[in-house]
């Protein structure tokens, strides 16, 4: 009968969205009564979503510095013992004239052993030796990057070739450790926020739960007067979906400010190397990322909880 | 409009709270529902509004065999149906007003039709001035009023009404079954469950006498306690 009375009344659907809209309403007056629990529910649905976002944006922004040192990929080309500087620098301008070649510096053996005798410690013992054991050595900056490792390797190769070289090293590992590096910090960030969005949907499962609990008696009431069970799960969805947006919101706030918080230290560190590096903030996808899924967990939780427990509250 | 055949209901752990009651209750006829404490009145109301399962017989209301009504048509069963409980089972944290309008907002009604429904139930049971309070500051028997008007407000062709007059004095008692008395002489069917002999006696209305779960009277009670004329 009900259900005829609704299809004869033509402006039903303008009555069903007003329903919708007049439950969302309802379901935030009902949150803001009890404000200090609300914000303490919300605090740690934000503080699980601010985690792992806020690692990511410093992920990012980490890809973005090494990003910038890709480029500076380079090839050490060690050579024979017995080349003399002549050669060398005669190779070295050879080399200036290659097409896929930004940069070639000549390094002698003695400037070869003086370095190493900065930075090794040993000093004065090295003097010791007879003859200098270190090869004069040119350093090549390509105008390639990592992006094209194929194209590099074959430079390598192609320098390989070179008489005087005894050996070309490819001076990339460590980028590509970072790399590494990064790699595993992505998964991590993943598994964590993996955990974390379970944590949410506890929370605001446990809080829905709490909440039928609380107003079983309502329940029960609309239960027997006819109130059908999508109508009675409604505003516990809409509880849900507040928290998972508010807890976004102030997980927005959060990371935003531990940014602004880190913008400071970051730029004076970049000064030092003598960087325009500047802390990137939350991108659009990031922010969306955030809002979307903490509605959808927010969502999640309430709908397993509800589906969970609304069907133990009958009428007797 | 009801119809119990040979309806048997046995309540886990054992206990047989009806047995093999029949009877018909025609549309727009009011009737008694008596017998002592524990002689299966709720019960048999609790089956009509499918709070409870038959475990045996059949049970048909508006020629619709409970039986065969799934979990998920039980609400849209319930809508035409008012029901009054003892305990008025009212939200105590809404308005009178909030209160009535809980069927109608379930059913979907616009917000104008609500309001005009409300009112109109509510000065019915004589409750118009209150609409904007709370139950909690309303007396025994105007909460009970506000159970009737929250039961009548979208016009069920079918009232349940379990000891509606428990405990109220007989002269309110007589003021709420006149109330059930205008509703059935506009057509609706009224089935009212109490142990109030004098009541119904004085309401020469049709009785019927539940013992131990057995249907053992049908008619007007005359005097004593299970002494039926035929009615
Ligand atoms: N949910 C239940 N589980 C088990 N037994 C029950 C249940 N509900 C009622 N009973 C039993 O069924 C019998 C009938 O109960 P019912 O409530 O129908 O009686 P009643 O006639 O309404 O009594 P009263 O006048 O006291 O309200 C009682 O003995 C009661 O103990
Ligand atoms: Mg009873």
């Amino acid at each position: 009968m009900a259900r005829a009375e609704r299809r004869r009344d033509g402006g039903w659907l303008r009555n069903y969205l007003l329903r919708h809209a007049q439950t969302l309403f309802y379901a935030i007056g009902q949150l803001s009564r009890t404000p200090l629990a609300t914000l303490m529910t919300t605090a740690v649905i934000a503080i699980a979503l601010a985690m792992p976002t806020g690692l990511h944006v410093l992920l990012k922004n980490m890809q973005g510095v090494l990003s910038g040192w890709d480029s500076a990929a380079q090839i050490s080309l060690f050579l024979e013992h017995n080349t003399s500087e002549q050669a060398a620098l005669g190779l070295a301008e050879q080399l200036r004239g290659h097409p896929t070649i930004l940069e070639v510096e000549y390094i002698s053996a003695q400037q070869a052993m003086a370095e190493f005798q900065r930075l090794s410690g040993f000093g004065e013992a090295l003097n010791a030796l007879e003859e200098n054991p270190l090869p004069p050595v040119l350093v090549v900056q390509p105008t390639l990057d990592r992006q094209d490792p194929q194209a590099l390797q074959a430079l390598v190769e192609e320098l390989r070739a070179e008489a005087t070289v005894d050996l070309a090293q490819l001076d990339m590992e460590w980028v590509e450790r970072l790399y590494a590096l990064m790699e595993i910090g992505k998964r991590g960030v993943w598994l964590l926020a993996g955990l974390l969005a379970l944590a949410v949907i506890l929370v605001v499962g446990n809080t829905i739960r709490l909440m039928i609990q609380n107003r079983r008696d309502e329940i029960v009431i609309i239960k027997l007067i006819g109130g059908t069970d999508a109508f009675i799960r409604r505003p516990f969805l809409y509880t849900g979906f507040w928290y998972g947006i508010l807890g976004a919101l102030l997980a927005f706030i959060m990371v935003e400010l531990s940014l602004l918080a880190l913008a400071g230290p970051v730029n004076s560190l970049a000064v030092l190397y003598n960087s325009h590096f500047r802390l990137g903030g939350m991108d659009f996808l990031t922010t969306g990322g955030l809002m979307g899924g903490g509605l959808l967990l927010g969502l999640l939780g309430s709908w397993l909880a509800v589906g969970r427990h609304l069907r133990s509250v009958e009428p007797t | 409009m009801i119809r119990f055949s040979n309806v048997s209901k046995r309540y886990p752990g054992g206990y047989e709270a009806l047995r093999e009651v029949s009877f018909h209750l025609a549309p727009g006829e009011m009737a008694f529902l008596t017998g002592r404490s524990g002689a299966g009145k709720s019960t048999l109301l609790k089956l009509i509004a499918l709070i409870e399962r038959p475990s045996g017989g059949q049970v048909l209301v508006g020629g619709q065999n409970l039986n065969k009504l799934g979990r998920w048509r039980i609400p849209y069963h319930r809508r035409n149906i008012g029901v009054i409980f003892q305990d008025h089972r009212l939200l105590f944290d809404r308005t009178v007003y909030d209160n009535v309008a809980l069927p109608l907002i379930i059913a979907g009604q616009g917000r104008q039709e609500i309001g005009r429904r409300v009112r109109a139930a509510l000065d019915k049971v004589g409750l118009l001035g209150k609409e904007k309070l709370y139950p909690i500051t309303l007396s025994g028997g105007e909460q009970q009023r506000v159970g009737i008007a929250r039961a009548v407000v979208n016009k069920p062709p079918l009232l349940l009404a379990d000891e509606p007059t428990g405990n109220l004095d007989p002269a309110l008692s007589r003021e709420i079954m006149r109330i059930f008395q205008d509703f059935n002489r506009v057509g609706v069917s009224v089935l009212i469950a109490s142990h109030d002999h004098a009541l119904i006696r004085s309401m020469g209305q049709r009785a019927l006498t539940l013992e131990q779960g057995r249907l053992i009277g049908d008619g007007q009670l005359v005097s004593g306690e299970s002494q039926h004329g035929q009615g």
